[in-house]
């Protein structure tokens, strides 16, 4: 626990994500390294290629592709009990771009049984809108944070962390829509672009912990609770399991269980055109629940150093996600009065597997 | 309301604070009572690119954001 700068080390992780009609995947790099005994610093390389036929895309736009390209570059400084770390995080696809500065500091306290960290982000992000090289609208976020660390006895070990996040801006999908009900249409709704606030602030407080099992192997869980301005409130828990073998084997299981209430200005199905000075009709803003089950296992493919590589691992993850929304209605649906579709689910398959080296 | 809720979270914090160490109380777990803790299976970020990347998922399909205990910077997505 105490201050030390992270370890040197590389990560080439390959990701793919599938779920309601959308494929997401691509590489991450992620290398570290110290120098001048104080000093580390990161840099990642992120990719997501995106193939999108979600529901919303099917009812209401055209199947898409895109590409989204991630840099960020971090430096860590390490001066007695402190450690600083700067950084700087760059997104770009071809209708957002965001940049986010971020600084942190962290401090070991009381023997070192106590770090306590504050951290402080500015992002600002251009929307764009496809098709539309005239639409540009801005968006800045700032984020704070305030975590804690502590060990408590020799084998627990806990986590506090808050964050409060202020968005000023643009903060629409330019895509989604909402419906209406529309005796002119043949369908009984029609849709209008959806609409919501400039500003939402976010307050979110979670408590974790990783507990030493009287043989070699841990649990872990976390609680994470969540309010903000537009009326979303969400809880989640997780538990976990890792058992790690003597030849170099380590295994995991997880489960994971998220559920929030919607947004204020959510329907999925609005009494008329404008009926709101706000309206959303996007699933994430719903009120749903997700549900998680994760393996992973990774070994280790050099263990005693080989060249300069001090240890080396091969790691694999699959998560299985249930999302089961109870107020956003499946539109695929024909043939039943507006209002009465079935609530939409879907199951989605994340597999991560990644390259490790210490060196 | 929401103020109220931070600063009932902040006041946990501040309170675990003061009962773990305020006051200059001996560390009740010494140094070389450390070796499980220690241990990277009690990590709480054991692998930073996968950690990230799963927050990335979640935060781009659930309304809630921040508090994941990773450093962060905001995903980008829309």
């Amino acid at each position: 626990m105490a201050a030390v700068l992270p370890e040197d080390r590389a990560d080439l992780l390959f990701h793919s994500y599938n779920g309601d009609g959308v494929t997401i995947q691509g590489p991450s790099l992620l290398v570290r390294k110290e120098f001048a005994g104080k000093f580390s610093a990161s840099a990642n390389y992120y990719i997501d290629e995106v193939s999108s036929a979600s529901i919303d895309v099917i009812t209401t736009a055209s199947e898409y592709t895109e590409k989204r390209t991630q840099n960020s570059v971090g430096l860590d400084f390490l001066h007695d009990k402190w450690l600083l770390n700067v950084g700087f995080t760059s997104s770009q696809e071809n209708d957002y771009s965001a940049e986010t500065f971020s600084l942190g500091v962290s401090q070991d306290m009381f023997g070192d049984l106590t770090t306590i960290s504050l951290g402080y982000s500015v992002g600002n992000d251009e929307v764009g809108r496809r098709g539309d090289e005239n639409f540009s609208e801005p968006v800045q976020r700032q984020q704070y944070r305030i975590g804690l660390s502590q060990i408590l006895t020799k084998n627990l070990l806990i986590g506090l962390s808050f964050e409060t996040i202020t968005d000023e801006g643009f903060l629409n999908n330019p895509y989604r829509s909402v419906r209406f009900l529309d005796g002119a249409s043949g369908r009984g709704y029609s849709y209008e672009t959806e609409l919501y606030p400039r500003t939402r602030t976010s307050d979110a407080g979670a408590i974790r912990f990783r507990y030493f099992l009287p043989y070699r192997a841990a649990i872990h869980g976390e609680y994470r609770s969540y309010a903000d301005s537009w009326d979303i409130k969400a809880t989640a828990f997780e538990l976990g399991y890792t058992h790690p073998l003597d030849n170099g084997w380590i295994f995991e299981a997880n489960v994971r269980s998220y559920s929030q209430d919607r947004a204020g200005f959510f329907s999925d199905l609005f009494a008329f055109s404008r009926s709101q000075n706000f309206m959303a009709r996007d699933k994430e803003l719903s009120t749903f629940t997700s549900t998680t089950l994760g393996l992973g296992v990774s070994y280790d493919i050099v263990r005693s150093g080989w060249k300069f590589v001090d240890r080396g691992t091969i790691s694999m993850s699959y998560d299985h996600i249930l999302f089961d929304y109870e107020d956003f209605r499946d539109l695929r649906v024909q043939g039943v009065a507006p209002g009465e579709e079935p609530f939409f689910n879907f199951e989605a398959d994340v597999i991560q597997v990644f390259l490790s080296f210490w060196f | 309301m929401r103020s109220a809720y931070l600063m009932r979270l902040i006041g946990i914090a501040l309170l675990v604070a003061a009962l773990t160490g305020c006051g200059g109380i001996e560390p009740w777990v010494k140094p070389y009572e450390r070796d499980r803790i220690a241990d990277p299976i009690m990590s709480f970020d054991r692998n930073p690119v996968s950690s990230s990347y799963m927050h990335h998922v979640y935060e781009a399909r659930e309304g809630a954001r921040g508090a994941t205990g990773s450093s962060g910077g905001g995903c980008g997505c829309n």
